[in-house]
């Protein structure tokens, strides 16, 4: 034990005071810890995320697809069912792997792997790793909504140039749920309680205008899908996909940008909730 | 001797060892089905709302949902009967069938590997292929009860018109068994846990729920993709729910083939399960 | 800007608690709790399982909230500050928590950054620790593959990566074979020569009789006594112990017959303690009582006895 110039390499960054209790401004430690454990994980359960939607695609866009035929789209010209499904699909995509990565995965790595225990230990602050978390679960996100939009892309439901929008707005998207999901974490004790998370996002998936127009509902229910964060995903997602830019659309951003901001204020007032019990 | 025996303990036991391994003999599969239900009675609220729960977001979901845009489009395509009741045997079987992938997966690993919960029986009287048999009795059980809730929600939406439909519930869960029992074989012999689980959900359970005629005829998928349905358990168990249902019309030879199908790989899956666990409890 | 002047006049003490208290509900872990530790000592808390010594410990290093008093570690207090106080910190927790999805060397290298080390200082300081582990050989292993005395080893090894000044260790040897056990005294001890302040909790009493130059005897939260371990043995208890067996039985019955034997007796469930200076002396009357015993022993006064002396229970039930 000689070395002696640990001392100065142990200079900590200039962070804001109000957090000097939380964060050291060295969330790209976490970030380097994530990537080189990635390498350990199983390939194919990386795969899998970009799999799922996909598989949907095939079975509900083309087999189900060949028994509605064509749907009106966006702007009122009809699509073919398929191209109508695969934004929604790619916004339940981004939703599921955020909400997993900030919920199932935070929770699992603090009361069963016991990661955060040891990152929390050292100069590390919980900000720090809450912030690497979403940015590794973010990266994930980006990789999936590429390699599915390519696939559009293969299969020509591509409607327009536009539709490659729907990979960054799928990754801020995916930002919503991972901030508020790291949130709802901190309230969680138990498996069982982790279990209403998936009782609230199975509806989610299923009504939020993703395999049908919302029209088919009576006009209360159509508005109580609306304040729904996933809805404002599927259209935003769907209108980029044909390139049909109307006001709305700014509606939809405006939903998420606010879901984000007060996500991150709902993490960081709980972060001691969640990580310093 | 009375005097040793009253110093060790107040309560004395009520039969002989003799007697006790006798009745573990008999019963043993029991008593540990029974060890299965205390454990699931920690999470029977979960299990009980998901159970009313999945089957109302489905049904309202695709049955009325979906089905208002097919019923419009694609009509005449379900051997006369609207897209909900083509529907509903379907989501019944696949709910049989996704509870249980879990119930089969984890409480295994967790039995061999995590926790190691089977050795504690083991060292009790009970012989191995009886923990085997005990929680293939509680899983079955536990199965069986929320398929009969689906089952009854389906009926109250009115997509369960025929006189036999109600024996779906027995077909469903049968097709759970047909999926659960082998898939149980092959995690007790596994020592390593390597994420296998999320791959069989997604590459195995996922592809099934999808292409096994549950959404739409088998017949309407590319004939290079139709052999998923002929060997998946879900494709037998929703054919004879449709057939229960409302008289769907096939060969009775199908019927049959869809019931042999799924009780001789329930059968084979349940015989393998017995020998994995006591060659893995013998070592 | 050098760690130092942050933390202002370098502290007379490294470690200063005083009425430390914390409360989960209605159950109080630690109650009203005070001591100081200067540096280079080595510092232990002993007492029984659910004391309070796991929850002082975390809230040294931040990450548990106190309900109330004053903690000041290197002049700064954890809560306000814990990036900055944990940086100066190395901790070995109760059960090892090594990050399963890294290899054994990529732990410790890992563990580095999240101090902000350079890689440059980090690849040499691996192997440097490994070595020190004695676990060079075993670099590029998986940690799942490691046995219990290996992980715990390399768990201390990382707890050393930032060099800390103070190093925090949570029932260090709990679960280990003897074996494994001595080595990692062995370990220890030399961290203490080099000038590393040691805070040591522990159940067993020849671990805080090896390690520590001062203890506190903790109970259900409060401190029940502080010292040295032979200062506390010769104000709690006597130079030597009798020990008799009498059978389950006899035990509690047999303990009058036994009056003014030594300083002091204790009955127990499965035996007596008798308290004398001299132990062989003391067995000569309980043969002149005409008093049998099963089984007797006669031996040195430890930490054990102090414990029993001051909660009237035994400190490993």
């Amino acid at each position: 034990m000689s070395s002696t110039g640990v001392q100065q390499h142990l200079e900590l960054k200039n962070v804001p005071q109000g957090l000097a209790s939380l964060y050291s401004g060295n969330v790209r430690a976490v970030i380097g810890r994530g990537l080189l454990a990635t390498r350990s994980s199983n390939w194919l359960v990386m795969m899998s995320g970009f799999f799922e939607p996909v598989l949907y695609l095939l079975s509900m866009g083309v087999g189900l697809g060949a028994l509605v035929g064509s749907v009106p789209g966006p702007d009122g010209q009809p699509i073919s069912y398929a191209a109508f499904i695969a934004p929604a699909l790619l916004a339940t995509s981004a939703m599921n792997g955020a909400v997993y990565d900030s919920t199932w995965n935070v929770f699992f790595k603090m009361n069963f792997a016991k990661l955060y225990q040891g990152m929390l230990y050292t100069s590390l602050g919980p900000l720090d790793v809450a912030l690497g978390e979403i940015f590794l679960a973010l990266l994930r996100g980006l990789m999936y909504a590429t390699g599915f939009t390519a696939v559009l892309g293969i299969m020509g439901l591509l409607g327009s140039p536009s539709a490659l929008l729907m990979v960054p707005a799928s990754v801020f998207i995916a930002f919503g749920f991972a901030s508020f999901g790291m949130g709802i974490t901190s309230f969680m004790k138990t498996f069982q309680q982790m279990d209403w998370i998936n009782f609230v996002m199975l509806p989610m998936f299923l009504f939020s205008a993703t395999f049908y127009p919302l029209t088919v509902y009576p006009e209360p229910i159509q508005w109580f899908i609306q304040a729904m964060p996933l809805w404002h995903g599927v259209e935003l997602l769907r209108e980029l996909s044909v390139g049909a830019y109307s006001p709305a659309m700014l509606g939809h951003i405006a939903y998420y940008v606010v879901m984000i901001v007060l996500g991150l204020v709902l993490t960081t007032t709980r972060l001691r909730k969640l990580f310093l019990r | 001797m009375t005097d040793r025996k009253s110093s060790r303990t107040v309560l004395a036991v009520p039969q002989t060892p003799e007697e006790s391994a006798a009745k573990a003999r008999r019963y043993g599969s029991w008593y540990f089905a029974e060890h299965t239900f205390r454990v699931m009675r920690m999470y029977a609220v979960s299990v009980a709302m998901y159970s009313v729960g999945t089957p109302l977001a489905y049904l309202f979901a695709m049955g009325v949902g979906l089905a208002a845009l097919i019923d419009a489009n694609g009509a005449g395509r379900f051997g006369g009967v609207d897209y909900l009741t083509f529907l509903a045997p379907a989501l019944v079987a696949s709910a049989a069938l996704m509870s249980a992938t879990g119930e089969f997966m984890f409480p295994i690993m967790d039995g061999f590997k995590w926790r190691r919960t089977f050795f504690g029986p083991h060292a009790s009287p009970l012989r191995p292929e009886q923990i085997a048999n005990g929680h293939i009795i509680g899983v079955g059980i536990r199965i069986l009860l929320p398929t009969a809730i689906y089952f009854v929600i389906v009926a109250l939406f009115g997509a369960a018109p025929g006189v036999w439909a109600w024996l779906s519930i027995f077909t469903a869960t049968l097709c759970a068994l047909s999926f659960g029992l082998p898939l149980m074989a092959w995690v007790s012999t596994l020592t390593r846990d390597a994420g296998q689980f999320a791959v069989v959900q997604r590459f195995i359970v996922t592809p099934l729920f999808l292409f096994s005629g549950t959404f739409f005829p088998l017949d309407t998928l590319p004939f290079f993709l139709q052999w998923i349905g002929w060997i998946s358990p879900l494709w037998h168990a929703t054919e004879i729910g449709r057939v229960l249902s409302y008289g769907y019309a096939e060969p009775v030879w199908l019927s049959v083939l869809h019931v042999a199908y799924m009780g001789a790989t329930a059968v084979a899956g349940w015989l393998l399960s017995q020998r994995i666990f006591r060659r893995r409890m013998g070592k | 800007m050098p760690l130092d002047s942050l933390s202002g006049s370098t502290p007379e003490y490294v470690i200063s608690a005083s009425n430390l208290t914390k409360k989960y509900g209605d159950f109080t872990a630690v109650d009203d709790i005070s001591f100081d530790v200067p540096a280079g000592e080595s510092f232990g808390l002993l007492g029984p399982n659910g004391a309070g010594k796991s929850t002082t410990m975390r809230m040294i290093g931040g990450v548990s909230q106190r309900t109330s008093g004053t903690l000041s570690i290197m002049g700064l207090d954890p809560e306000q500050h814990g990036p900055q106080v944990r940086a100066h910190l190395g901790v070995v927790p109760q059960q090892d928590n090594l990050d399963e999805e890294l290899r054994v060397r990529d732990n410790l290298i890992v563990y580095g950054r999240y101090f902000g080390l350079p890689l440059s200082y980090l690849r040499p300081k691996a192997d440097e620790l490994l070595e020190f582990a004695q676990l060079t050989d075993k670099a590029g292993a998986k940690v799942d593959d490691l046995s219990g005395g290996m992980k715990r080893r390399l768990t201390i090894a990382r707890s050393l990566v930032n060099e800390p000044r103070i190093l925090l260790l949570d029932e260090p040897t709990t679960g280990l074979d003897p074996q494994a056990r001595h080595i990692l005294w062995d370990r220890l001890f030399r961290l203490k020569e080099a000038g590393t302040t040691l805070i040591l909790t522990t159940h067993y009493m020849d671990e805080a009789e090896q390690l520590c130059d001062r203890l506190v005897v903790v109970d259900k939260g409060r401190i029940m006594a502080e010292g040295s371990p032979a200062s506390l043995i010769r104000r709690y208890s006597t130079r030597e112990v009798l020990e008799l067996r009498f059978g389950s039985e006899r035990n509690t019955t047999v303990a009058a017959d036994l009056q003014g034997i030594g300083e002091r007796t204790e009955t127990l469930p499965d035996r007596v303690l008798i308290y004398a200076a001299d132990g062989e002396a003391a067995m000569e009357q309980v043969s002149l009582r005409g008093l049998r015993p099963i089984t007797s022993l006669i031996r040195r006064s430890s930490l054990e006895d102090v414990f029993l002396r001051l909660t009237g229970r035994s400190l490993i039930d």
